[in-house]
């Protein structure tokens, strides 16, 4: 039983990512219709931000988890302005398509310079150690990541569903002509948009760099699960995508504690069981 | 007359022409270097195998001596279909007659039934599983660097010993690790030690937390970890975060390559003991070989023993064929003249080649030194207990290769 609670706490941990990465996503998806395939690279321009940061400059974590999502959203911005924006009103796949070269461009670029092993990046010093609960070793950094992501969530979630500035972007997505009668500039908002979900991704590539190698090809193998999440919790669907992360991580966890040749493959059964049952996703609206 | 005479000369000029072919050797080759070129392993194969090849073709002298060798690379994707696929087309379309590297026990055994097939000649480096010449050796294969049961007994052994004889294996879940657990296994148990369980993680998995709250746990004192490449540092990574080694368990990093050591950085590696056969910092013939492959590796890295391997195992296979004289498109007659050849270069000492196809050569127990201890940016191993070459590898006896039962 004991075992049990800590596979909770573990899947929850790792849910927390799940949930920032496809929070990011369904922004991107609700506001811009675009399936962001760049996701995962962007999230690892997020850790290698951090590294970067900190072996060049000498710039610690506390500052990397506030410079790298705004460096990386910069860049996100400039791809948005430079080629998103000629996609607006197509059909989705063209976003798929061009997304998932850029991923491509961007992992390739990385590989080249840095090889496949990946760079080491320390847990800060603040963070180190752990507390022992009784039934798990937790280390505090991992509580801290559950705890930020979820904060984070929140306040994206907040920012979109309850403020006057959240309220103009989704006015702007279901009908831009009008919002830009009200004199609001439109497409500058959602160049910012795309630039908040980009930045929602490097900050999750800061936040893993500590737990996992710094690594070209971190993002590519998490992607597809986000996807999946994103799918299961409905494309779009704010709220829907940070709870489906967070339980998947703990329906994942529970599956590496009772069956862990199928941890790789639970999600996606799940995906096709949702997509058969409720084609919507589980929170998510008709199109 | 004139239309005879011609006819005449064209019909002797003809006869000499393939007189001649048959008599002169084909001294064309063509090195096939098939790796993860971008995954998991492209570290410590990929790219810096096909530059191992590469120097080795060099090295040996054979292109100043009229030979025409090329070398070509081929990315497995560490799938085994992916990999057979290339190497079937590299025999029948690109007329490659050896193939190097294939790190991936999945993917290696694959390809070693179609080189076998096809009566290539495979001089496999990357690839740790000891079936490759045990249940499935072929006459065409040589397997050079190391093999699953070197590892278990040159690192398990000496772990048992001194005092870990309890197990938990986190093992990947696929032929390789299968291998290495069962090899391990076997070593704990004839040894004293006991294994209480293990978990199988799917390949390439970036979070272990679950499968090392397992290992935690179950209280054994010795945590296995039966992977590889990113599997290994990020398992190393995470255990250090829970507190594991801090907790009493010690990690038993049993396959450990140099790249693996360098992504990890020495403040988390520090301490781990694991086996290989090369390192370039043994002696003067490693030193200068690895100076001159870092000139021209990517980032400048120091080669694994994996690439070394590529390289050996290709000078040993240019011995043979000059030895022959040449004509290297039939496998199983190079792959007996390379068993009949003892072994001797820089980077691995002496040695031979079973009539297994198992290149046998001494294997280092080494410990990762302390952030204090380094030196250098690729300074990172301390020389614990060297295993004679005798010693190191599956005695014949117990293989159950065909081959032996002549």
């Amino acid at each position: 039983m004991q075992a049990l609670y800590a596979q909770l706490l573990v899947g929850l941990i790792n849910g927390s990512f799940y949930a920032l990465l496809s929070l990011g996503l369904a922004v991107i998806f609700g506001m811009l219709n675009i399936i962001n395939f760049a996701h995962g690279a962007l999230y690892m321009m997020g850790a290698f931000c951090a590294y970067f940061l900190l072996n060049i400059a000498g710039i610690g974590y506390w500052w990397a988890l506030i410079i790298a999502p705004i460096v990386v959203g910069i860049f996100g911005m400039i791809l948005e302005r430079t080629m998103l924006q000629w996609l607006s009103g197509l059909d989705h796949v063209y976003g798929l398509l061009l997304t998932f070269g850029i991923a491509l461009i961007i992992q390739g670029v990385f590989q080249n310079y840095f090889g496949s092993s990946g760079l080491p990046y320390q847990i800060p010093d603040a963070l180190r150690g752990g507390m022992n609960l009784g039934f798990m070793f937790l280390p505090i950094y991992r509580g801290w990541v559950v705890v930020f992501s979820l904060v984070i969530c929140l306040a994206t979630w907040f920012l979109i569903e309850k403020t006057q500035l959240g309220a103009y972007l989704r006015a702007a997505t279901e009908n831009p002509t009008l919002v830009r009668a009200f004199g609001i500039n439109v497409p500058r908002m959602i160049t910012l948009t795309y630039g908040l979900g980009v930045g929602l991704a490097a900050l999750a590539g800061v936040l893993s760099a500590p737990i996992n190698q710094v690594r070209p090809l971190m993002g590519a193998d998490l992607i597809i699960v986000v996807f999946a999440v994103v799918v299961i919790g409905g494309m779009g669907s704010i709220m829907g995508s940070i709870i489906t992360g967070f339980a998947l991580g703990v329906i994942e966890g529970l599956t590496k504690y009772f069956y862990p040749e199928a941890s790789n493959t639970v999600v996606f059964v799940l995906m096709v069981l949702v997509l058969l049952v409720k084609p919507t996703g589980l929170t998510g609206r008709a199109a | 007359m004139k239309n005879r005479i011609s006819a005449l000369l064209l019909g002797t000029a003809l006869t000499f022409a393939s007189a001649n072919l048959a008599l002169a050797q084909d001294k064309t080759v063509k090195i096939g270097s098939l790796s993860d070129q971008s995954g998991l392993y492209s570290d410590l194969g990929g790219p810096g195998s096909t530059l191992a090849a590469q120097m080795a073709v060099e090295d040996s002298g054979l292109l100043a001596k009229g030979w025409k060798i090329d070398v070509i690379s081929g990315d497995h994707q560490n799938k085994p279909d992916i990999g057979s696929t290339i190497a079937r087309q590299w025999f029948d379309v690109d007329k490659v007659d050896v193939i190097v590297d294939v790190p991936n026990s999945g993917v290696a055994l694959a390809v070693n039934n179609v080189v076998k097939e096809k009566n290539g000649v495979y001089i496999n480096s990357g690839a740790a599983t000891s079936d490759l010449t045990n249940a499935q050796c072929t006459p065409n294969t040589v397997h050079w660097t190391y093999d699953t049961y070197m590892l278990a007994h040159s690192t398990g052994q000496a772990l048992v010993k001194s005092g870990g004889d309890t197990w938990f294996f986190l093992t990947a879940d696929y032929a390789f690790g299968a291998a290495l657990e069962r090899d391990t296994t076997a070593v704990v148990t004839a040894n004293g030690g006991k294994v209480l369980g293990s978990v199988k993680h799917p390949l390439n998995t970036s979070d272990f937390s679950s499968f090392l709250l397992q290992a935690q746990s179950s209280k054994a004192k010795i945590i296995g970890l039966a992977n590889a490449g990113g599997d290994t540092t990020n398992s190393i990574k995470q255990a250090a975060e829970f507190g594991i080694v801090s907790g009493g368990q010690k990690l038993a990093a049993l396959l450990l390559f140099l790249t693996d050591v360098k992504a990890l950085g020495l403040d988390i590696a520090q301490g781990l003991n694991f086996t290989e056969t090369f390192y370039w910092d043994m002696n003067d013939q490693t030193r200068a070989f690895s100076k001159r492959f870092s000139e021209r590796s990517k980032g400048h890295a120091m080669p694994s023993m994996v690439q070394a391997g590529v390289y050996a195992g290709l000078r040993h296979y240019f011995k043979a064929l000059e030895a022959l004289g040449g004509n290297p498109h039939d496998g199983t007659k190079i792959v007996e003249k390379m068993k009949s050849i003892p072994t001797e270069d820089d980077l691995f000492g002496k040695g031979e080649i079973q009539p297994n196809g198992r290149a046998i050569h001494p294997a280092y127990l080494f410990e990762v030194k302390k952030p204090s201890e380094s030196k250098g940016p690729w300074d990172f191993y301390k020389l614990v207990a060297t295993v004679p070459a005798d010693q190191a590898f599956t005695p014949l006896s117990e293989s159950k290769c065909a081959l032996l039962k002549k």
